[in-house]
Parts: structure tokens; C-alpha cells; sequence
């Protein structure tokens, strides 16, 4: 039996399409939101460090799964091999109700209104794409204040300079320092840095129906045992299905967007739990699947107007995919400073995220999340031993002693690092899998080397002794869970691929709203971003339903 | 959410044990010999290794975390995790494990006479050094090569040692022991009342 048709179909639920869900079902639209994965929750995989969303060796936890998913990585020299979604190449996103949002380390950062505006400010760098936004920091600012109180964020400004400005503040207030965070505010206090406490999606007080953290270690990589992390799944998502328009369909992998002759879009086609092909028909059509599953999809439908995939006549769609250059450096202090006091970031500083002489932008940067055991293993100052004796002497001695600090560089965007669909190789479905290809611009390592080179003087200061430094390298293709670009938004059609709202320059009822958008990276975290461009678009096409039906088919 | 720091990885200076074994690599092995036999296996019942194959396994882990005050590997029942992760997640590495196993034992033959599990400890411990900075004899090391059959070896006795004892390590918790961290938890306990420091 055919789907009914409805006003809006959504691909993805995650930080974008839940968003977005939330607000057209609240207008009265009807909404069937399609999310590949299942409804997942802390009993599914617990507090399992090997299964989890950050550790991944005994597979995903929150999906995609290895059995009917893979990927294709172009390597710099140009060979290919085939990954899983388990494998760090495959640069996952995770694949359940609320995507990331449900098992992230959920840092609540608002784009600084510089990050808008990079190459005005800076110029661009050779052999990148870099350009503004087509929207400014303040024209997004009423869309970071609703994501923060429809979802919930605990922080506060106080303390930072540097911060956007804003109208409304938080609706929770800030967590406490650990002990960590502690010694290293005292640090930056006598460097004359700015110290402040990281925003977080996470109840700091009883918000939204839900309870105050209980601060497990096991909380950046896990969904939360009590629900006091604030996601999609738990806020927004809900509040779409209260208002009885909107429909959430689990365990459907879209396909393809459906295509008419006359360049509109007319709905989707999806595999059901059962495998069986449905057609889902809608008004509009919104894509937030991720910077990767959004561009594979656009580029997987096609048309007689448009034989190189939806929206992409220019050639824009799946360019410019960008991850973050994180960086860091970790030591070794003589006392304990470990806390039983999850999740471990709580800290942290924008005295270096722009204005650094010579560099395009910078990073924030903040102290780490709590590594568990095993992930620990793999951190170890230059030369230690791996294994062995010593292997466990640095186990002992030093779990509760490394103080670490990492900062998400900006990444230039390249053309030539990509999103390509394969041409031969298919998922289980039978679908051509993403193609990933191209590899960071040289400035990237630069800010990184200038980052990291102040955060170990913050951690001199802090009194530790045997300090290491990471910086990446220009890698292969960069995405990981923060990845963004690939549909960039612009006023110019010749090079991006949706207007300032989200909209394809060429289908008119075909949205993006996901990090996809995203004209550059920001030096932060970017899901309360996302967040923020799911309401930009959702009350955008609201707007626009409501002034004339123009979307309708 | 960051990704994981990696720290500077390390090799350990190699040790000179290499040159009597160059181009002999064929001495006193019998081509594709299976694991050698010799002494009790550990307690079964195994999925995927056979019972020789789960003592020099297990005598790896060993070396890879060792007993000293705190259980090691073998205490732990990491060859029980490897083995059982062999039967699960980590299929696609079982015919990785089958070839470097026989490879080591040719390696141990070539270069002491006798098998990996009847070395001195400091014997297997320049063995496993000599695999994981590939220098070994020409020959016997092809796919994987030795560093990689070290490095899969090394990490999964890790995640054994580490993990979480669901999957048939970290017996009686003893990592968590070790490092001092409480398990099993129980959820909203006083330990986690909601305010650091």
C-alpha cells in the first residue's frame, strides 16, 4: 500500500533534521521523518568502552554496522580500499534517532561572528575554496538562543571576552571545574589568558523533564543512563511527535530523491526494515543525513535535467568536505588529578581562536574528555614503552596524572576534498557507497603547530613535566564526526550548491540542514551550529509556506 | 566530540639477536607447521584457536601485560577474549591470526631451536621486540609482515586487559583494580552525586 502523501518528507534525524522536524510540525505541516537507524538507548551497549561511539573496535555502537554498510577512501596516491563503519577511514556519524547528539561529549558552541567571515577578514590562503557565509553571525544569533533553550544548554559567558554576543543568556547555569579544570584555569589565570567553563547540551540543573547529571566517566562516546544529555532524540524529536504531524520512520535507508521532469522534487524512495522499496511523496524534500550520506544522496539522483545528481549542475556537491585538525598535548603531573567527575571537559579557552598574526583563524581549546583504560594505552609520551613492565608501571602511574588539552584547528576548505559517489561499489541495499577522497591544506598543520605550542606552555604552567605535543599531518580525507561542507550554502550558484536558506539553487523544493551548509568549520565543536541552521532553514520554509504555498507540488 | 589523542608511538631499540638467523630462516622448521606442541593448553572450550594456538597466544599476552603485583593477561583471560572476539567482531582478522602464529613459530625455531613457549622470558621478550621493529629473518614474515601480527597482538590484548569483562576479559575486573577505578557501577550511587571537586 502506498505512503500518504505529506507536506514534508525529512532524511535524517539527527541535529539537523530533528531540528527542522520540530519546526514545520509545530506549523501545522505534516512531517514523516525518515532515520536509517533505530531508537536507541544506555541499555542497548551500556558503558561498554569497546562498543561505543568513541571507541570502536568490537563495532559501532550506535550504528552504522559493519554487515551492510561500507565505504570507498581514495588515498592521496589515488588506490582505493574499501572500509568499514567501524574502521576509522569510514569517518562516521552515528546512525540512530538523534545521530551524534545522542552519545556526544556535547560541547554547546556558538560560531564566533569572525568564523563567518573568514576570507574578508584574512583573505584566502592558495589552493583553498575558503569564502564568508552568505549569512552573519547575527542574523543565526535567534536561532543558537532557541536551540539552546528548546534543547537545553548549561554555560555562561562570564570570564570570556571572546564570546559571541548574545541576548538571552543560557538557560542552565555552568558545570563546576574538576580538578583538572581547576589546576588548569589557575594556569591560564597567570598567563593572562581567559579561562571559562565549556557550554554543554548537558542538564547542569532538572531542564526540559529530565534530571541533573550524575557525571559518569563513560559519558563522550555513550548515551546517557538517565537522559541528562540533551539530544534530538530526547527534546525536539519528542516535542515533532506530540503535536500528532509528525511521523518517525526507523530502520529507513533512502535511496534516492524522486525527480520530476519539470526539475521539482517529488519525495523519496527508501528501504524499509524489511528491505522492501517504498515511496515516500512530500511537498519538500529536506536532506540531513550528514556531510557525507547528504551528498552521496543528492549525487545518487538523478534526472534528465539534472544527469550528474540532484542540485549539482555546477559541480559543487560533495566538495569542500572538512573535519576538524585537532590538535593537542598531553603530560605528566606528580599529583593525581583525575576526578571521578565525567565527562572530563570542562574547561576552556578562545584567547587563541582568531587574531593570531600570520593565520586564518585558530582554534578554542579546552581540557579533554576522560579516556578510559583502554583508550589510554595509546597515550604515551615519545619513546615510553608500549608494552610490557613498563607498559603497565605507565598504566598505574600515570591514568590519574596525564592532563590533557586539545583544540579543533579550522580547517581550509579544498576542492578538491570530496564526497564522490563509487561506481562500482554498493551497500547492502545496493546502492553506490560515498567515495572520499582529497586531503587537509597545508595552513591547517600551520595554525595547528601554533596551537599546540601554546597549549603546552599552558600546561607548563600547570606544573607538568614530560609534555607531548600532536599535530596531524595532511592526512587523507578529513571528515570525522564533525564533518561539514560538502553542500555549502552561497549567493552564487556557480559556486555553492544551496542559498542562504538552506534551498537549492536549482530545486526549489529540495532543502539541505545539516553541517553540509556549513561554508567553513568554525574553531569549535559544530552540533549546536547544525542546531542552530535546522531552525534558519525550518523557519524559513515556514515563512515561506505560509506566505503562499510556493513549495507546493 | 574530539577523536582520541594518539601518543608518539614508540619502537624499542632493537637487539642484535637477528644475524645467526639470517638466511637460515628454513632451519628446523617444517614449512606450514602448525603450532608446536607443548604442555597444557589453557582451559577451553576455544571457538576458533585450537588448544596450541591458545597457549602461545596466551603466552604472548603474557609478555604484552605481564603479572607483577596487579594479574596479567593470562590472569585476566585475555586469550578468552581474543578468542571469542574471533568468533565475533573480529572474524576478519582469525586467518591474520593463523598465518602470524605460524609464523612466529617458525621464527622462534629459526632463531632458538625451540618453541616460542619454551624460551626464557627474556628470550621471548627479544622476540617479540625483534617482531615489533621487523627485524626478523627474510623469509617467514610475508602477509602480515611481523610488525603488523605485533601491533594486532599488542591491541588486542589491550582491549582484553582493559575492556569490559562482558566480552571474556579483564577477569574479576582486575585492570579496574589496577587503575583504581570502581566497577561495576551502580547508577546515580553517592559517588556520582552531581558535584565534582
Amino acid at each position: 500500500m502506498a505512503n500518504k502523501h505529506v507536506n514534508a518528507v525529512i532524511v535524517g534525524a539527527g541535529a539537523g533534521g530533528g531540528v527542522v522536524a520540530k519546526v514545520l510540525a509545530e506549523a501545522g505541516l505534516s512531517v514523516v521523518l525518515l532515520e536509517r537507524g533505530k531508537w536507541q538507548s544506555f541499555e542497548d551497549t551500556t558503558d561498554d568502552e569497546l562498543r561505543s561511539q568513541r571507541t570502536t573496535v568490537l563495532g559501532n555502537a550506535y550504528g552504522p554496522d559493519d554487515a551492510r554498510y561500507r565505504r570507498v577512501i581514495e588515498n592521496p596516491d589515488g588506490s582505493t580500499r574499501i572500509v568499514l563503519p567501524s574502521e576509522g577511514g569510514y569517518n562516521n556519524n552515528a546512525a540512530c534517532v538523534g545521530s551524534g547528539t545522542l552519545s556526544y561529549g556535547a560541547m554547546a558552541w556558538r560560531f564566533m561572528p569572525q568564523d563567518f567571515r573568514l576570507k574578508s577578514i584574512y583573505g584566502c590562503p592558495e589552493g583553498s575554496t575558503l569564502d564568508d557565509w552568505p549569512i552573519a553571525y547575527d542574523e543565526l544569533e535567534p536561532c543558537y538562543e532557541r536551540a539552546e533553550w528548546e534543547i537545553g544548554v548549561a554555560g555562561s559567558d562570564e570570564g570570556n571576552p571572546f564570546a559571541p554576543p548574545r541576548k538571552r543568556p543560557r538557560p542552565m547555569p555552568p558545570f563546576p571545574y574538576n580538578k583538572e579544570g581547576r589546576i588548569l584555569f589557575d594556569a591560564a589565570k597567570r598567563l593572562g589568558w581567559h579561562p571559562f567553563p565549556v557550554p554543554m547540551l548537558r542538564n547542569s540543573i532538572p531542564y526540559g523533564g529530565r534530571p541533573k547529571c550524575i557525571h559518569m566517566r563513560s559519558c563522550c562516546g555513550f548515551a546517557c543512563p538517565i537522559n541528562a544529555k540533551c539530544g534530538t532524540q530526547n527534546t525536539v524529536i519528542p516535542a515533532a511527535m506530540a503535536t500528532g504531524n509528525c511521523e518517525v520512520r526507523t530502520d529507513a535507508v533512502v535511496s534516492e530523491i524522486l525527480l520530476d521532469g519539470r526539475g521539482k522534487a517529488r519525495g523519496v524512495k527508501y528501504f524499509d526494515a524489511g528491505d522492501r522499496l517504498q515511496e515516500q511523496t512530500a511537498d519538500l524534500v529536506i536532506v540531513s543525513a550528514s556531510a557525507t550520506e547528504t551528498p552521496r544522496l543528492l549525487l545518487n539522483s538523478k534526472s534528465k535535467l539534472f544527469p550528474n545528481g540532484a542540485g549539482n549542475n555546477h559541480d559543487w556537491v560533495g566538495r569542500n568536505l572538512q573535519g576538524h585538525c585537532y590538535c593537542g598535548a598531553n603530560g605528566l603531573m606528580d599529583e593525581d588529578i583525575y576526578e571521578e567527575a565525567g565527562p572530563g571537559a570542562c574547561v576552556a579557552f578562545c584567547d587563541f581562536s582568531h587574531g593570531n598574526k600570520g593565520l586564518v583563524g585558530g582554534a578554542m581549546m579546552a581540557n579533554e574528555f576522560i579516556a578510559l583504560p583502554y583508550a589510554f594505552t595509546n597515550t604515551r609520551p615519545p619513546g615510553a614503552s608500549r608494552w610490557g613492565l613498563a607498559h603497565k608501571a605507565h598504566q598505574r602511574a600515570y591514568y590519574k596524572r596525564t592532563i590533557r588539552v586539545m583544540g579543533p584547528v579550522q580547517e581550509m576548505p579544498v576542492f578538491e576534498s570530496r564526497v564522490r559517489v563509487d561506481p562500482a561499489v554498493k551497500d547492502h541495499w545496493g546502492i553506490p557507497v560515498a567515495r572520499l577522497s582529497g586531503r587537509r591544506h597545508p595552513h591547517d598543520v600551520e595554525i595547528a603547530k601554533f596551537v599546540v605550542d601554546k597549549v603546552a606552555t599552558l600546561l607548563r604552567e600547570a606544573g607538568a613535566h614530560d609534555i607531548w605535543t600532536w599535530v596531524p599531518g595532511l592526512g587523507g580525507p578529513s571528515g570525522g564526526q564533525h564533518q561539514a561542507g560538502t553542500c555549502r550554502m552561497g549567493n552564487d550558484p556557480k559556486t555553492s550548491v544551496t542559498n542562504r536558506y538552506g534551498q537549492v539553487h536549482e530545486i526549489d523544493n529540495l532543502f539541505v540542514a545539516d553541517g553540509s551548509l556549513n561554508v567553513t568549520n568554525g574553531g569549535f565543536n559544530p552540533a549546536l551550529t547544525i542546531m542552530a541552521l535546522g531552525y534558519w532553514v525550518g523557519e524559513y520554509i515556514v515563512k515561506e509556506w505560509k506566505g503562499g504555498g510556493r513549495f507546493r507540488a | 566530540m574530539a577523536k582520541e589523542a594518539r601518543g608518539g608511538a614508540s619502537r624499542r631499540a632493537c637487539l642484535k639477536i637477528m644475524a645467526a638467523a639470517a638466511g637460515g630462516a628454513a632451519a628446523g622448521v617444517g614449512g606450514a607447521a602448525a603450532v608446536g606442541r607443548l604442555g597444557r593448553a589453557p582451559e577451553g572450550p576455544w571457538r576458533v584457536l585450537t588448544p596450541d594456538e591458545a597457549r602461545l597466544v596466551e603466552a604472548v599476552a603474557e609478555q604484552i601485560v605481564p603479572a607483577d603485583r596487579d594479574p596479567g593477561a593470562k590472569e585476566a583471560g585475555v586469550v578468552r577474549y581474543i578468542d571469542r572476539q574471533l568468533d565475533g567482531p573480529h572474524r576478519r582478522f582469525a586467518e591474520k591470526y593463523r598465518r602470524g602464529l605460524r609464523s612466529l613459530v617458525q621464527t622462534s625455531r629459526a632463531q632458538f631451536g625451540k618453541p616460542f613457549e619454551a624460551l626464557s622470558w627474556p628470550e621471548q621478550t627479544r622476540l617479540l621486540q625483534a617482531l615489533e621493529s621487523g627485524k626478523v629473518p627474510q623469509g617467514i614474515w610475508t602477509d602480515p609482515s611481523s610488525r603488523d601480527f605485533f601491533n594486532l597482538l599488542r591491541d588486542h590484548t589491550m582491549q582484553g586487559f582493559y575492556g569490559s569483562p562482558r566480552h571474556g576479559g579483564n577477569r574479576n575486573y582486575a585492570s579496574y583494580k589496577m587503575l583504581g577505578l570502581e566497577y561495576p557501577r551502580v547508577i546515580g550511587q553517592n559517588r556520582y552525586a552531581g558535584q565534582p571537586g
